[in-house]
């Protein structure tokens, strides 16, 4: 088993620290796992983006070309990783921020109004985990509930009085992509 | 101790402090400044040595100064940086100290960008500072092999008086993986019989690299390389996959190798037998290994994150008994899999030509492409 | 061997008994003895380590009875800085030239000193590279003649001379910051008082300490040892005032 996953988005959105609350639930599992992110200027305020791959054995490469799996966050990288998506992949689109619908139709592209989502929750910096949720739907080597352990496991100190919201952030965004896995024709 | 996850910088970082590191002297620079930021707050709270230099030569020269009186020191950095720190790892190997040096290479020549690259092979395993001198070079290709050949760096530099380097690459420093933390050490002063540590009741020492008299600096080169001699029959160390029934073989350091590793995977599912070859120490090089698998192979590839500077090492110990091809991404560029699967699908095809320049023939390749 | 009984001079303890290789009438080994009696007098010789630097006192090693190390050019100030760091119960001084500490090195000095870092410094201004043959240094006087300014030095393509002492005083990492001369017997006795200070300065923890020595260099300068004297005493001292740069409030304490 190996699958990998490019998370990205705005810089401040969330996106490294997504990338490692599924490593850190992949490892806490037992699998391998590496978590690589784009580095240097474009930290500051542009595009960012990581890589988490997970697998059963020694990992190769920590970068992949064209993921099963994708969160876009942002409408630019919306565009970027529909078309590298590989075929068949599944790409989470935080619909709160693009204003089209997808235009490949050999993968699936599950939309989430992340950003609502989170303000529902009461807090919009929620809106990576929402994302993160929503992936799940398309990662079953990793559960729900393994990420709320490696928020609880990982979350520094000062941020654990957030794991409840977090929690139902995770929720969220899981249910409401099962509902459009729903509308997927079989 | 349990797995965490750990940034290769970090890490590095953590893994020298819990080998004794002593005393740590640095620069800022991209992509390594990591290892900077967080001995700057783990140092001193063991009561330890941390100063950010006013440059690398500085940093040097203060690793310099700390590796004479026989403590655990070390300093990092990335390619620029390291270029300027030349002159004191020649002295450094002069005066027969020890000491670790990091580098986090980045896409060169000059300011070059802060991608991940590979292009200081030569400068950390032939050339760099003036004069003859060898050096152990560490290529960890993960972050658990970072933590574990840090460790190691330290016990290499002393026990054959002499640099360790260690080279990664940026993704490896910037990239988190799970990896196992060695428990702390003891630190404890050895009491080298060399050390310049005030002499408190001995016999004053000296610690320098002049050898005015050339019939004495003679001496010094021979002895260095007879250490040499010692370092290359017990120190190589490089990783084996799928090389058992390996018809093709891949040969790459650091995170070219571990990208190549992808690859030989997916031509093995396509039914093609290739293996892998990751040298662990660049310099010595695992010549031995090689030539046993040069019997063994049909054809090589080299896959390198620069123009091609290990392939001189290969083709040093293949010496035109069988095809080298090469493969390389430099200036910052990372290959994905499918590149290196193209090439090794490329050389199972055949034929493959054992007296043509690996080199040049990539460059038409890759130019063709352009 | 019998010891007269009036005995007024003898060579330090903490000189090795190798005879220095410095030109006649030079006045590194007047600078090297002072450094060695006042090791001697603090009783620091066995806890001293001395950093050598590269040009003329690039065997100074070789003469003083404590541990020694080479830096390269420059470098001694680094050197210093990692070796204090992790012994900082001994005593490190680095001993440099005006090439070696005002030129090439100069990065280094002014950061070790901004740093605080407590060592001491031994800084030999005789206004020439003196090892390779008497090319101008930063600190050549404008229109002397060196083998590199053979037509005396031109400030308009040359550069002016940089005043260390002056320089390094602005900074709040120096403790003390003197410079004197070694150009007749009072001046020398005032530049051991100020040695001595220096490393009390740093014995007691109270930041950086540099002593700027006026010097001569007869053989580059082409001058009889008695002129070069005179030289300094005309030509340098007005140049490179001697004084009292910066005494930090706790070192002004110090009474030697």
């Amino acid at each position: 088993m190996q699958k990998e996953i490019i998370i990205a988005g705005f810089g401040g959105q969330g996106v490294l620290f997504g990338g490692q609350v599924v490593a850190y639930a992949a490892m806490d599992n037992g699998k391998d796992v590496t978590w690589i992110p784009s580095y240097g200027p474009e930290m500051r305020g542009g595009t960012a983006n990581c890589t988490v791959v997970i697998a059963d054995h020694e990992i190769g490469s920590p970068l992949v070309k064209n993921p099963p799996l994708a969160i876009a966050l942002n409408l630019p990288s919306f565009d970027k990783y529909e078309e590298v998506l590989a075929p068949g992949g599944t790409l989470v689109v935080n619909q709160s921020m693009v204003d089209r619908a997808a235009k490949r139709d050999d993968i699936h592209v599950i939309m989430v109004p992340c950003n609502e989502i989170a303000e529902e929750i009461g807090d919009k910096k929620l809106m990576n985990m929402v994302a993160i949720g929503a992936l799940l739907t398309a990662l079953p080597e990793i559960k729900v509930e393994d990420v709320e352990k490696a928020l609880k496991g990982h979350l520094p100190t000062r941020h654990q009085h957030l794991l409840p919201k977090n929690y139902e952030a995770l929720k969220r965004g899981y249910e409401h992509a099962q509902k459009e896995w729903d509308k997927v024709p079989a | 101790m349990p797995k965490e996850l750990w940034k290769g910088n970090e890490a590095i970082a953590e893994a020298a402090v819990r080998a004794g590191l002593e005393a740590y002297f640095g620069y800022p620079i991209t992509p390594q400044t990591e290892v900077l930021e967080y001995l700057s707050r783990r140092m001193p709270e063991l009561g330890r040595a941390f100063v950010q230099a006013e440059s690398e030569l500085g940093a040097i020269n203060m690793v310099y100064g700390a590796a004479c009186t026989g403590v655990r020191v070390m300093s990092s950095s990335s390619s620029p940086g390291v270029s300027l720190m030349m002159e004191g790892l020649s002295y450094i190997a002069g005066t027969e100290i020890p000491a670790v040096l990091v580098n986090v290479m980045r896409g060169g020549p000059g300011l070059g960008n802060i991608a991940p690259a590979q292009g200081d092979y030569y400068q950390a395993v032939r050339g760099g500072g003036h004069g003859d001198y060898p050096r152990i070079v560490l290529a960890p290709a993960s972050v658990q092999e970072a933590i574990d050949l840090t460790a190691l760096s330290f016990d290499l530099a002393e026990k054959y008086r002499m640099i360790t380097m260690l080279i990664l690459d940026g993704s490896t420093g910037q990239m988190m993986e799970p990896a196992e933390m060695p428990a702390m050490q003891e630190i404890k002063r050895k009491n080298f019989e060399w050390a310049t540590n005030g002499a408190m009741n001995r016999e004053r020492r000296i610690l320098s690299s002049i050898y005015l008299n050339p019939l004495d600096e003679e001496k010094t080169n021979l002895r260095l390389l007879t250490r040499w001699q010692d370092v290359q029959a017990n120190e190589v160390r490089y990783k084996e996959y799928f090389l058992e029934d390996a018809q093709f073989i891949v040969i790459g350091f650091g995170t070219a190798g571990r990208v190549a590793l992808s690859a030989v995977r997916e031509a093995r599912a396509q039914g093609i037998k290739v293996g892998l070859l990751r040298p662990i120490t660049v310099s010595p090089f695992p010549y031995e290994a090689l030539e046993q698998l040069t019997g063994q192979a049909e054809a090589f590839l080299v896959t390198e994150m620069n123009t091609g500077q290990m392939l001189d090492d290969v083709m040093l110990t293949v010496r035109g008994r069988k095809p080298v091809e090469f493969y390389g991404r430099p200036g910052g560029v990372v290959p994905f899999p499918d590149e290196i699967l193209n090439e090794i699908k490329r050389i199972a095809a055949g034929p493959v030509p054992v007296h043509s320049n690996p080199r040049v023939s990539w460059l038409h390749r890759a130019t063709a492409h352009a | 061997m019998t010891t007269p009984n009036n005995l007024v001079y003898e060579r330090p303890e903490a000189f090795t008994e190798s005879p220095t290789h410095y030109c006649p009438g030079c006045t590194h080994g007047v600078a090297h003895r002072l450094v060695a009696e006042v090791l001697e007098e603090m009783n620091v010789v066995d806890k001293t380590i001395g950093v050598a630097p590269v040009g003329c006192a690039v065997f100074a090693y070789n003469y003083f009875n404590t541990d020694f190390v080479e830096a390269p050019h420059g470098r001694a100030p680094a050197m210093a800085t990692g070796i204090k760091r992790v012994l900082p119960e001994r005593v490190v001084f680095t001993y440099q030239g005006d090439g070696d500490l005002a030129s090439i090195g100069m990065a280094e000095i002014v950061h070790a000193a901004a740093r605080g870092e407590n060592i001491t410094v031994v800084f030999i201004n005789n206004a020439n590279f003196g090892m390779t043959g008497g090319q101008m240094a930063p600190t050549t006087l404008p229109g002397m003649k060196t083998s590199s300014s053979s037509l005396g030095r031109d400030v308009e393509t040359q550069g002016y001379p940089i005043q260390v002492s002056e320089m390094l005083s602005t900074l709040a990492g120096v403790g003390y910051c003197v410079r004197r001369s070694l150009h007749d017997p009072k001046n020398i006795r005032l530049s051991k008082k100020a040695i001595r200070t220096a490393f009390e300065t740093q014995v007691r923890g109270l930041g950086f300490s540099i002593v700027e020595l006026l010097s001569t260099c007869p053989t580059n300068w082409g001058m009889t040892p008695v002129n070069s004297l005179k030289f300094v005493e005309e030509h340098m001292i007005p140049a490179y005032p001697l004084g009292d740069y910066k005494i930090s409030e706790a070192v002004k304490q110090i009474k030697v």
